[in-house]
């Protein structure tokens, strides 16, 4: 040990601070955690960790504030935007954003989440579309595709008999208070790098008072899909990603990505 | 008139959606909250405007809500979720009569919904009761007064008819929201402390365990020292009406009616329905021969007097549901008929 020189480290790759040195409960391959890192990691860039406050939603993150290093709020299931929006209202310069699955955000509260944004209220909502309702074991969710097996669509969803899958980003876009809304996928390296950009510049929005923004989030859940985490990937690459095109679906913040 | 009591007590956030009959406060609160720097939002729903409530009281401000009967219904769930995240907030119900969507005129029939909890769980709302204006005034700093001292939502219980009510009203002294004792449980950025999470679901049952002992603690707590209620001439009655709201002043003015006319009759009012003065109307019962209960239902307040009253003294029943809301005179007939035993207005209840 002595004679040889001392190495020299340098840390390239951490925790964030904003996330805490917990164990998560999600699945292996589910796209919840990797949505954490890059929600703390955006914050942490953002220095906003101090002045954050988020409201997770009833579902698989109903534990997100075991997970995140900052001031949380649980809602009732669905309600985690108009929660915000009074939450919002009365610290103004505190940084307030919503984690949302597809039935809390798009079945149960679409009310809630159509007119906090048509509100423009200054939020910022991460929504988290795996096509499934996965805590409760995989029902079918509002996002599920027609033809996919859900534990309450045997034989799977049928457009006639359960309705069409609901693509409520797009249906967001048409009210005048939502500045952007991309939608993005956690399937690869390469589209979680893009779902960062994204969600950084949702963030933005909010910080600089332009009004509501939303970035979905196409995540595996390969518990309830029955697949391997490999096959959960190319599955939203190449099924998912049909019913639910990625790319930007309305942006009017005039920012230069 | 509780508009301007709710902003005279410090509250700075109102949400709520229209319904008939308390539309009035909504849109007083519309411009005067913005005028002290305040919040007002017509929500999209009741269940959007009580969860803006859990957020805004959360954030730190005193916040309020209200609706009638049928909105109250779907504000239930958020309030059970004040209740087991501990946060203060004042909620008014404008009762009408139902069930379902029944009528827009004056009810008390909401009395089991505010007292026995109305949404899912082991928890208690306390509930304050005013029978008019003056007391609607003083009632809205003490709504607001409790639910901070206990981390508690507070329900105001009127009906339709006080909410078409004008008197002449003296106001408290005005609060200061920034004279506030500080909130150490409120969200606001973690600068310079531990992030605080606020939430209800406790997985684990030993826990959740002794969260309900904790809360139980609490309704203890305010049944010892927030117990309210108001007598009128019981000392000597042979008679007592019991009558809470709108019905403890029609039953006054009965009572004004008889007076030298027959046995004494005294008044028992309520304040706080929950907690409910069950020892208090329990020792007046000793000294009297019978409680005459009088309100706008089918009979809800009337198990609470039962369980105070018990064979203490004969129990008699006038209810009147619907949204009908009986004159001076026809209460009278009911004293008669409790004095006489005819049987012709109300009827005796069994115990």
């Amino acid at each position: 040990m002595s004679g040889e020189p001392a190495l020299k480290y340098e840390k390239v790759f951490g925790r964030p601070e904003s996330l805490k040195d917990n164990y998560t409960h999600y699945c292996p391959g589910c796209g919840h955690s990797i949505a954490h890192r890059l929600v703390a990691e955006c914050i942490d860039e953002l220095g906003l960790r101090e002045k954050t406050i988020g409201v997770p939603p009833v579902g698989c993150a109903v534990l997100a504030y075991n997970y995140f290093n900052f001031d949380m709020i649980e809602a009732p299931h669905g309600r985690p935007l108009a929660l915000a929006t009074g939450i919002k209202r009365t610290v103004p310069d505190k940084f307030v954003f919503t984690y949302q699955g597809d039935g809390d955000l798009a079945a149960i509260g679409t009310a809630e989440t159509i007119h906090a944004a048509n509100r423009g209220e200054r939020i910022s909502t991460v929504f988290i579309n795996n096509a499934i309702y996965g805590m409760t074991g995989g029902q079918m969710a509002p996002t599920t595709l027609l033809g996919q097996e859900a534990t309450t669509t045997p034989g799977g969803r049928d457009a006639r008999y359960h309705g069409q899958p609901i693509d409520i980003s797009r249906m967001l876009a048409v009210c005048d208070g939502v500045v952007y809304i991309e939608r993005c996928s956690l399937s690869g390296v390469k589209q979680i790098r893009s779902a960062k950009r994204a969600i950084k510049k949702a963030f933005r929005c909010q910080l600089d008072d332009l009004g509501f923004a939303l970035v979905e989030l196409l995540s595996p859940c390969p518990t309830n899909w029955k697949m391997s985490p490999k096959q959960a990937w190319e599955w939203v690459n190449k099924v998912m990603v049909n019913t639910y095109p990625l790319g930007v679906i309305k942006d009017t913040t005039g920012y230069e990505d | 008139m509780l508009g301007e009591a709710a902003v005279l007590a410090g509250c700075r956030f109102y949400a709520g959606y229209p319904i008939t009959p308390q539309n009035e406060l909504p849109e007083y609160l519309s411009g005067r909250l913005p005028q002290v720097g305040g919040t007002f939002i017509q929500g999209e729903s009741e269940i959007a405007s009580i969860n803006m409530i859990i957020g805004a009281t959360a954030a730190g401000a005193r916040a309020m809500t209200s609706s009638s009967s049928p909105g109250i219904s779907l504000k239930q769930e958020g309030i059970s979720y004040l209740a087991g995240m501990e946060l203060p907030a004042v909620i008014a119900n404008t009762m009408r009569g139902g069930p379902g969507l029944g009528n827009i005129a004056p009810s008390a029939a909401d009395y089991f919904q505010a007292t026995r909890g109305g949404g899912h769980g082991d928890y208690r709302t306390p509930v304050l009761a005013p029978s008019g204006c003056q007391e609607l005034a003083e009632m809205t700093f003490l709504a607001f007064d409790i639910a901070d001292k206990y981390r508690t939502p507070v329900m105001i219980l009127g009906d339709g008819m006080m909410g078409q009510t004008m008197e002449p009203v003296v106001f408290p002294d005005p609060i200061d929201p920034k004279d506030l004792p500080r909130r150490d449980y409120i969200l606001d950025g973690c600068k310079g402390r531990e992030p605080r999470a606020i939430y209800s679901m406790i997985l684990d049952i030993n826990l959740m365990y002794q969260h309900n002992l904790k809360l139980l603690e609490k309704y203890e707590q305010i049944t010892a020292n927030e117990t309210r209620w108001d007598t009128v001439g019981t000392d000597g009655a042979e008679i007592v009406v019991v009558a809470y709201g709108t019905a403890a002043r029609i039953a006054e003015s009965a009572i004004e009616e008889l007076a030298g006319r027959g046995p004494k009759i005294g008044l028992f009012r309520p304040i706080t329905l929950w907690p409910f003065p069950t020892k208090q109307l329990r020792s007046l019962s000793e000294n009297v021969s019978k409680i005459a209960v009088f309100e706008f239902s089918a009979g809800q307040m009337l198990e609470d007097v039962i369980m105070s009253v018990g064979d203490r003294a004969e129990i008699y029943f006038y209810g009147v549901p619907g949204g009908i809301v009986p004159t001076p005179a026809e209460v009278a007939g009911f004293l008669s008929s409790v004095n006489s035993g005819d049987g012709k207005v109300g009827r005796r209840i069994e115990v």
